[in-house]
């Protein structure tokens, strides 16, 4: 479903010009769980905003499900963000002044669905995380751990076959950043694809693909038996 | 997404800094208050003083006849105007500024040389004493008559029939006092009235400086008004340069005065909530940039750059809106205290709550559209970088 062919990103940091992304090819089949793996400033966000439609290419090419995502609009792809990719932030990103439940509905308010069907949706998700009795919390009555889930919740609303986690247990604990990585794991027996960004080995480990990058590039891919896993 | 949703997350927004939007929305409440009040208090007062002034009955016409020009008018040809059936009577002025001294005060004052008609023609009305008879004016008698505030500066009273004082130094008895005018056209409070004979000798000068006449009834004064102009052509010729001034035009001199006012003193006002506004830009632009993060989480979910636009618009909206709901709401209550206080019915017109709450729905979108374009057009991925 993901495919990138030759794709490069360059940014201005001061004086300096930073390849972040430099002749990236990838494609990443339906349903797969993968790890991108590497040392910060290697790229690993730079690809993820891109995959995610956050951030366009600046050479080359990526399809996302066949089409051509430098050609849409940016309309085209807020609808492309909203129906089709769940995001997950090392930093949770929930709105503080919402509850957990208006913030797991967000996204199906900008879909503009009916009330009654926004309001199964919202329960839905939240209860497939374990936080139906936290519902009416806002951010800062909830531990990191909670907020992460409310976040993941978030993401499910709108049903995406994809899901773009970016160090999510960066922020845990131990405990909490295991029952994240559970969650997702789960997520992923269901048949949602993945992809999450991590310098963490172990977490890395639990995915079924790994790829490792370094100075905006992939240096070396698990499934072409790069990594000997 | 529903433009009820956005109106909601734009109160939502707006409810979790509560202070801020009510500093910011009291720019707006005051500019409000300000065009509100300015206007209906000039709506007010001309609305009574017209009242007034139709309520007197306007029947009278007034005619400033050429100054320095012989016109050769005299009281025969005012009976034959009279003879007219508009026209209920007609009679000639004699006014010079005199200098008139009551012992020790000494002042210049209007004097009038009148016939007895004129009382029935103004419908001027004694309060003590008599008014000029046709006694005084066949024998030129040296009477006077005074308005009420001309009485009490020459003699620091109303009651002053009977006393003495000295017109360009001749003896005048007081024979009556002038009760307080009710109209604007004849007010004769600081004028002291002559005989018309007397006027004559005293000024030296036989000519009437202007006319009084009254219409049979408020209906005819059109007709008596052209009646006039005809006899005025016909006795001392078209350009002449007289001028007929009839109670109607005042009013609406007067209209077309307020009028002005309203707009001059309502641009002022606007000014007020044009500072408003600004301040509703400001506090948006700063509330933009609090909220860049918040922003490119919600591109980030799916919100187009539409949904974030009316978001921030319709906040500024909201704020400038309420404002203006609370400035009506609290300039309806200083209008009732001012109008119970000062008597005056001081209603607030539709058109007035249209015009604010219009200007500030207008004042919102012309100083929201900026910051909101500004929230619209960020990059997902700068905002969400965004510390």
């Amino acid at each position: 479903m993901i495919e990138l062919k030759n794709v490069t990103k360059t940014y201005q940091m001061g004086e300096v010009q930073v390849n972040a992304l430099d002749g990236v090819s990838v494609s990443v089949a339906y349903g797969e769980f993968v790890a991108v793996v590497g040392p910060s400033g290697s790229g690993k966000s730079t690809l993820m905003n891109i995959i995610g439609c956050l951030d366009l290419a600046e050479d080359g090419d990526y399809r996302l499900n066949g089409r051509l995502i430098g050609d849409y609009s940016e309309k085209q792809l807020s609808e492309i963000r909203n129906k089709e990719i769940g995001f997950i932030f090392q930093q949770f990103n929930l709105l503080s002044k919402l509850t957990a439940y208006q913030n797991v509905e967000l996204p199906l308010i900008y879909q503009g669905l009916p009330l009654a069907e926004r309001k199964e949706r919202t329960r839905d998700s939240l209860a497939k995380v374990g936080l139906s009795d936290r519902m009416s919390h806002r951010p800062v009555e909830l531990s990191g751990g909670q907020q992460q889930r409310v976040a993941i919740a978030r993401a499910l609303s709108t049903n995406p076959a994809l899901i773009l986690a970016d160090e999510p247990t960066g922020n845990l604990d131990s405990r909490s950043g295991r029952e994240i990585m559970n969650l997702l794991i789960s997520l992923h027996k269901e048949g949602k694809g993945i992809i999450l960004i991590t310098h963490d080995a172990d977490i890395a480990a639990m995915a079924s693909r790994r790829l490792y990058m370094k100075d905006g590039r992939i240096e070396k891919d698990s499934a072409a038996g790069g990594d000997g896993a | 997404m529903k433009f009820s949703q956005a109106v909601k997350m734009a109160f939502m927004a707006l409810r979790s800094n509560k202070v801020r939007s009510f500093l910011t929305m009291l720019g707006i409440i005051i500019g409000v208050i300000a065009v509100t009040l300015l206007i209906s208090v000039v709506e007010g007062a001309t609305g009574e003083i017209t009242g007034q002034i139709e309520s007197l009955g306007s029947n009278l016409i007034h005619v400033q006849l050429p100054a320095g020009r012989q016109t050769y008018l005299t009281l025969g040809d005012l009976q034959r105007l009279e003879q007219e059936e508009s026209i209920f009577g007609a009679t000639g002025v004699i006014t010079r500024t005199g200098n008139v001294s009551a012992g020790v005060e000494s002042d210049s004052f209007r004097v009038e040389g009148v016939t007895a008609r004129y009382q029935h023609i103004t419908g001027q009305v004694v309060a003590e004493g008599r008014f000029i008879c046709d006694i005084d004016v066949q024998a030129h008698t040296y009477n006077a008559v005074v308005g009420i505030e001309a009485a009490k500066e020459l003699f620091g009273t109303a009651n002053c029939t009977g006393n003495k004082l000295d017109i360009n130094g001749y003896g005048f008895t007081v024979v009556g006092v002038l009760e307080e005018s009710a109209t604007m056209l004849a007010n004769k409070d600081m004028v002291l009235l002559i005989p018309l004979t007397t006027a004559q000798r005293l000024f030296y000068n036989k000519e009437f400086d202007s006319l009084y006449i009254s219409a049979v009834s408020p209906e005819q004064v059109e007709t008596a008004e052209s009646v006039t102009e005809e006899f005025l052509i016909r006795e001392i010729g078209e350009d002449s340069g007289y001028s007929i001034i009839n109670q109607s035009a005042i009013i609406s001199v007067m209209n077309e005065v307020m009028g002005v006012m309203t707009i001059l003193l309502s641009g002022i006002a606007a000014i007020s909530l044009l500072v408003g506004g600004i301040g509703i830009m400001n506090i948006m632009l700063v509330s933009v940039t609090e909220r860049t993060r918040e922003i490119g989480i919600r591109k980030a979910i799916g919100a187009q750059r539409s949904d974030i636009l009316s978001q921030f618009l319709i906040e500024a909206v909201v704020l400038s809106l309420s404002g203006g709901a609370v400035g009506l709401a609290l300039s309806f209550l200083a209008l009732n205290a001012l109008g119970m206080a000062m008597e005056i019915s001081m209603a607030m017109s539709a058109g007035t709550v249209a015009l604010a709450l219009g200007f500030s729905a207008f004042v919102g979108i012309v100083f929201g559209i900026y910051p909101a374009g500004k929230a619209a057009n960020l990059r997902p991925i700068d905002a969400l970088r965004y510390e």
